[in-house]
């Protein structure tokens, strides 16, 4: 069994090596040089970019988002001023705003939660606010947190609280609505108080639905990030996104969509570890 | 006069003259003048003052222009200078002169957007501007004039680049709440262009861009209004003939590679960008529209002005010195490279450079060369705020009766620039309100409605 096991595993990693390095190969020869381009003088060819003289595609080949990838990556986080930072630095910006705007949603969603998911009354009473707001794209609140709030750095954490906090206030209240009947009945048979019973058997009973919530905010807000930094700029992975647009850098841009892959799939593995630590067999 | 003169100059030439920079009789002389005090930065802000308090001193003594540099010309300029400093404490002159007030606030924070119109705010923090007047000044990168208007408004930023009209616009309360803004000074003049897609070569008649889709930068910019004085004079209607969309300048390039625009006035580095890129050529610059057109500025709330007057003062000396800076042909180069790097602009050195030195590759495989394809002159006419009010009536953004006026002298502070120019030994002009020409029609700035009216293509109101 472990064998077997083993070599599909193996045989997985095979394949996986042999699509990324067919993907590398496609890219590479798509992007190739198409040779000098005819009839241009030196001294014009001198004022002109690589695309126009050589042919060159826009779309930057494998070895050169390699070769750009190594140079960021030894040193991510040199400090050139406020408008040029290294990628390490970028990257902290966009956590810790997410770290920030996430945390709020956490102490805003879970008890709200709880008491949506424990009492009918409110359940009903709130439900026609959530499903309004929810469908709200996080990025149209920008305008307007920015309007209110008049700062570009708590406009951005308000957006990422914003759209991380339904998706884990819904969990939540679903979680604590559908722990099984027989054990709160059990609880209170026993005359066990309501904060006792809220935190020593409905919590514990809730708690994988209300991690998974939790999962999908941070991927969520992940996504947002990127998106809300490139509108008000600053600091941030997103700001680096739109800086190397600007430079017209598609090298860059492309390292930048791998950085923010690779974030984000680790903030879900996190997650994913947190959720497996409070799952429990029934 | 060029308001950079110098009067310690006995070869001055007391009529207009042409060079490289326009401001010496010959090249040979030109390259002189670049030799000598006057044309480079001064060292030190001592040394610059000295200069000009030794400069008014020559001028009260020889009103006089001829009769000045005829005395020049016969002891030369340094004996002058030693003559002059025996009877009068020049010393002391220059000190009390440098004194100015203390800046309230040190550490402040000015917003740009990454074009070549911005030069003489973000050079002023690599080449040391800002730092020369007192000030430790964070130049910070913004994504679009909407975000720099709302984090100037907010005070995020202590003063920001802005498009000449915006600040107009945002004391009106168009498109955002009404807060007085002021502009001490214009960034720059010139130095936009209209570029169009390869495809589109053969149509270098305006009169077929019928149905054409052109992206402009900003509703309240230069580039909105000298597209529509453009397109009108060509007899399009630019409402119903052709598609103006706003979009921001580095998308404007992607824009035109991915055929989703035929073209677009816009910044420059964006015009040389395209070309720099393979995609588009230079069909006009916007010099041929208006040559000495106003295009970016520098600006400041009211409260900010208010509250922290020195400040501000500096912040403008910094600005209007570095101006000057960029005014001379002969700094260009370094300023390319000063202002290239990702923490600036974030634009190939070249590609800068072709839009400063004025020598650039116009796309169709043919090199230009005008100086003058961008300039710098800090000055604040007011006639070029009473001309985008002719033109925010003329295309519906204000609607009713305006008192040009008094609104172009709120905004544009052409007195305060003016006492502080001629502070700091520059040449201002004596007054607010010029006449100029765009397309070879006349503006003049005591009639405005009249302007106005002459116009057949306009919004109806």
């Amino acid at each position: 069994m472990r064998a077997m096991t083993f070599s599909l595993r193996l045989r997985a990693a095979v394949v996986s090596l042999v699509l990324f390095l067919g993907f590398i190969g496609v890219w590479h020869i798509a992007t190739r040089e198409s040779g000098t381009v005819a009839g241009m003088s030196p001294e014009y060819a001198r004022l002109m970019g690589a695309t126009a003289t050589q042919g060159k595609s826009a779309m930057p080949g494998p070895l050169d988002v390699g070769a750009k990838l190594w140079e960021h990556l030894r040193r991510p986080f040199y400090d050139n001023g406020p408008n040029d930072k290294g990628l390490g630095i970028q990257l902290g910006y966009s956590i810790a705003r997410v770290g920030l705007g996430y945390l709020l949603a956490v102490f805003v969603a879970i008890p709200l939660g709880f008491l949506t998911g424990m009492s009918p009354l409110i359940s009903r009473a709130l439900d026609p606010f959530i499903q309004v707001l929810k469908p709200i794209s996080p990025l149209a609140w920008m305008p307007l947190a920015l309007y209110t709030i008049k700062d570009s750095s708590l406009s951005a954490i308000f957006v990422i609280f914003i759209c991380s906090v339904w998706p884990m206030l819904l969990n939540t209240a679903f979680g604590v609505a559908s722990v099984r009947k027989e054990w709160i009945n059990v609880a209170r048979t026993l005359e066990v108080g309501t904060f006792r019973r809220a935190f020593t058997i409905i919590l514990p009973a809730a708690a994988p639905t209300i991690l998974t919530g939790m999962r999908i905010s941070i991927g969520i807000a992940w996504l947002v990030i990127v998106a809300a930094e490139m509108l008000v700029g600053g600091t941030g992975i997103g700001y680096f996104v739109w800086n190397e647009w600007n430079n017209l850098s598609i090298t860059n841009v492309i390292i930048a969509i791998l950085l923010i892959g690779i974030v984000g799939m680790l903030l879900d593995q996190i997650l994913a570890r947190f959720t497996r630590m409070v799952t429990f067999p029934e | 006069m060029s308001a950079f003169d110098d009067t310690f100059d006995g070869d001055h030439s007391l009529f207009r003259s042409r060079c490289a920079c326009g401001r010496h009789r010959s090249i040979v002389e030109h390259d002189q003048a670049s030799l000598s005090l006057r044309c480079e930065p001064a060292a030190n802000p001592e040394q610059r003052y000295q200069g000009i308090v030794a400069s008014a001193v020559l001028r009260a003594m020889f009103p006089n222009g001829a009769t000045r540099r005829g005395f020049l010309k016969s002891v030369g300029a340094s004996t002058a200078l030693a003559a002059i400093s025996q009877f009068f404490p020049l010393k002391t002159a220059t000190e009390a002169f440098a004194d100015t007030g203390a800046p309230e606030k040190k550490d402040l924070k000015v917003g740009f957007i990454p074009i070549t119109c911005a030069t003489p705010i973000i050079m002023a923090a690599p080449l040391g501007f800002y730092a020369k007047h007192g000030l430790n000044v964070e130049v910070v990168k913004t994504a679009g004039w909407a975000v720099v208007r709302d984090k100037t408004i907010n005070k995020e930023y202590d003063a920001s680049h802005m498009l000449a009209p915006m600040p107009i616009a945002i004391s009106l309360g168009l498109g955002a709440q009404a807060i007085p803004f002021a502009v001490p000074a214009i960034e720059n003049v010139n130095g936009q262009g209209i570029t169009l897609a390869i495809k589109h070569k053969d149509k270098r008649n305006p009169a077929d861009w019928k149905g054409m889709k052109f992206a402009i930068p900003f509703d309240y910019s230069m580039h909105n209004y000298l597209l529509r004085y453009y397109l009108a004079e060509h007899g399009l209607d630019p409402d119903a003939d052709v598609q103006l969309r706003s979009v921001p300048p580095p998308e404007m390039v992607a824009n035109l590679r991915a055929d989703n625009i035929d073209g677009f006035l816009a910044p420059d580095n964006i015009c040389q960008r395209a070309i720099y890129d393979g995609v588009g050529f230079m069909h006009v610059l916007s010099k041929e529209i208006w040559d000495g057109h106003p295009c970016c500025s520098f600006a400041a709330s009211r409260d900010f002005i208010t509250t922290s007057p020195n400040s501000f003062a500096a912040l403008t000396r910094a600005i209007i010195d570095a101006t000057a800076y960029a005014s001379k042909a002969e700094n260009r180069k370094q300023i390319a490279e000063a202002i290239a790097p990702a923490n600036y602009v974030n634009a190939p050195v070249t590609v800068l450079e072709q839009v400063l030195t004025g020598t650039y590759a116009d796309g169709l495989g043919g090199i230009k060369s005008d100086p003058k394809r961008v300039d710098f002159d800090p000055f604040p006419w007011q006639s070029f705020a009473v001309w985008m009010l002719t033109q925010m009536k003329r295309w519906g953004q204000i609607k009713g009766d305006v008192d040009y006026r008094s609104i172009a002298e709120q905004v544009y502070l052409a007195t305060e620039t003016r006492k502080t120019m001629a502070e700091m030994g520059l040449a201002p002009p004596a007054i607010s309100y010029k006449s100029f020409s765009v397309m070879g029609k006349t503006f003049d700035p005591a009639r405005p409605d009249d302007y106005l009216s002459s116009f057949k293509i306009r919004k109806s109101a």
